[in-house]
């Protein structure tokens, strides 16, 4: 198969170059091979570069794909992207919004405010086109080589083949040069929700197809809506059964319409056709100019499993979901987080490989937890029986008059990071009264402390943090040294980390999650709970 | 007004997906007549006149202020 392009390009940011591994007799071995560019595999060699782990990143183009696709980046994605560094510049090109209204007909039936509380570093979200997003990952990439990080990024390397053993991986690779093969230790696909890998090894992904069309128009015009998400069901002007309207950076508005399911794709994608609805929601007299338009189908499923032996899959090559409640992108970032720190302790030898099945069991819980809310917003956009349109729109009456009937509408859950109840590497709660937000498990909240910010302080490594109570500011065991912070207790953190109670000495991961809390430090409640989180239990 | 229109259910998405779970599959007819049931079970754990004939005003006047 020839290496052409399946797409064009917005940047050309990783231009084919031959590299040394095309010159040798035996395959070079790599710790570990990033397959696929996209925003989370970016952020995967990225957050492992950071570690001074080598990554070599292949990709079958040689930069980002046109199109704005994923806009919507939530404050936990800002959260990480701070920690590799590049949170910044998402910031200052994004557009922050806060109010989402909902429209039923001609009536606007309420309207929703995600302004979270004070104390934060980054908003509930940002609009930001995908390929944006991914330069200011790939650019600070560039930054990380300059300084020493150990990352290739390979435009126009496709991966042909993979041999799977036990304890390594075999990479065919086609080039413009033609073929070479290298070898892996850890492979990580990141190829996306058709991912090449997957068919490769022949693996399931299934789940359910909706069947229902949406056409996406990305729009620039002179208009004055403000910035605020709009959602309209069975909207007056009859471009489809919901409309949406969101701002995005550079005048770019993205206009969503639902078609239903007997369309005629090829006739629905003609420009006067697409006009024909546009003109009907804006009105005659708004000019505007198309500047991507895609009409697309919703599926939601994953992977039964997302690790397989030496090949690990992250993103929607592992999961898929509709994009209602912007749980696609966000959640591979996500993925990341979870599997670049286990990656690490893995290959530095200080966990047991055994610790990459959390990731799996994580992951997957996060998965469901998507799939669960975009498959509910989308039945609640798409009734699939003439009961459930009923129900639908006897919520969608109400809602205007009957504040009860509101939080039923759904028009999409916006994406919150999971908590990992339940899961392995918790250790129990050992704080009675401690609050429920940073119960073992949960993400920590992020507060003001000292002119910065508590995230600033924690991640990469495993720390411990003190609030209102002694830690030490070393701790060494299981092999790691752990920072300490401790913290008076006042202002945002004692209510977020302490709630009833008067001190609290929490076990944070490298992923900024909450392993273990408890009232006071101990040091052999803190190296179990330590050891039980790096998957040594 | 002692009708209760302010949020109250608990996971409101769990519970609408469990409301639409029970009609999945069932005829027009089946559906109108499970929510009859609905309706009634639901009406005799209020059990106060007065409250019902407020829920029956709202749900009549539907979306109308």
């Amino acid at each position: 198969m020839p290496l052409d392009d399946r797409y064009q390009l917005a940047f050309r940011l990783y231009p084919y170059a031959r590299s040394a591994d095309q010159d040798t007799d035996r395959p070079v071995r790599h710790p570990v091979v990033v397959m696929g560019g996209g925003p989370v595999g970016i952020a995967m060699a990225l957050d492992l570069g950071l570690q001074g782990i080598p990554v070599v990143l292949l990709d079958d183009h040689e930069g980002v794909g046109q199109g704005s696709r994923a806009i919507c980046f939530a404050k936990r994605t800002l959260e990480i992207a701070h920690r590799y560094g590049c949170g910044r510049p998402m910031l200052d090109n994004g557009v922050l919004w806060n109010v989402g209204k909902v429209f039923h007909d001609d009536r606007q039936i309420y309207e929703f405010d995600l302004l979270p509380e004070d104390g934060h570093r980054n908003p509930a979200f940002i609009n930001l086109q995908q390929p944006h997003f991914e330069r200011f990952l790939v650019e600070r990439v560039r930054e990380a080589q300059a300084a020493g990080a150990p990352i290739a990024l390979r435009g126009k390397n496709r991966i042909d083949a993979v041999a799977v053993r036990d304890d390594h991986v075999v990479i065919d690779i086609t080039t413009p040069d033609g073929p070479y093969r290298i070898e892996a230790d850890w492979l990580i696909g990141c190829d996306g929700a058709s991912s090449p890998l997957r068919k490769m090894m022949g693996l399931d992904f299934e789940g359910r197809v909706f069947q229902d069309n949406f056409l996406i128009a990305d729009i620039t015009m002179k208009a004055d809506f403000p910035t605020e998400r709009w959602f309209w069901f069975e909207p007056h002007f009859k471009s489809g059964d919901s409309a949406l309207l969101h701002k995005q950076p550079d005048g770019v508005w993205r206009i969503d319409f639902q078609l239903g399911w007997d369309i005629d794709r090829k006739e629905e994608m003609k420009e006067e056709n697409i006009r024909r609805r546009l003109d009907a929601m804006l009105g005659p007299d708004v000019e505007y100019e198309l500047v991507w338009t895609s009409i697309y189908t919703f599926q939601c499923r994953r992977m039964r499993n997302f690790r397989h032996g030496r090949v690990i899959f992250a993103g929607d090559a592992a999961h898929q979901v509709s994009p209602f409640g912007a749980r696609g992108a966000n959640s591979g970032i996500q993925d990341v987080d979870n599997l670049g720190w286990k990656l690490g302790l893995v290959l530095n030898g200080t966990a047991p490989e055994s610790l990459l099945d959390s990731y799996d069991l994580e992951r997957r819980h996060g998965a469901d937890e998507n799939i669960l809310n975009s498959s509910r917003s989308t039945d609640f956009i798409t009734p699939k029986s003439k009961i459930s349109r009923a129900f639908r729109n006897a919520v969608l009456d109400l809602a205007e008059h009957h504040a009860f009937a509101r939080p039923l509408v759904n028009s999409g859950r916006l994406s919150v990071p999971c908590v990992y109840d339940g899961l392995p590497l918790n250790t129990p709660d050992g704080l009675p009264g401690g609050p429920a937000r940073t119960r073992p498990g949960a993400p920590c909240p992020d507060a003001p402390i000292g002119g910065g910010f508590l995230l600033d302080h924690l991640g990469w490594d495993f720390a411990l943090l003190g609030v209102g109570v002694d830690v030490p500011d070393r701790f060494d065991a299981e092999g790691l040294t752990l920072r300490g912070l401790t913290v008076p207790a006042e202002g945002d953190i004692k209510d977020r980390y302490l709630g009833d109670t008067t001190c609290a000495v929490y076990l944070i991961r490298p992923d900024q999650h909450v392993a273990g809390r408890w009232p006071a430090f101990d040091a052999e409640r803190v190296s179990a709970a330590l050891a039980r989180s790096m998957g040594k239990d | 007004m002692f009708l209760n229109t302010l949020p109250n259910i608990t996971d409101p998405d769990g519970f609408y997906a469990e409301l639409l779970g029970v009609h999945e599959g069932l005829s027009d007819e089946d559906s109108i007549a499970l929510n009859a049931r609905l309706v009634l079970i639901l009406a005799n754990h209020i059990g106060d006149r007065a409250i019902l004939t407020e829920a029956l005003a709202v749900a009549t006047k539907g979306g109308a202020k």
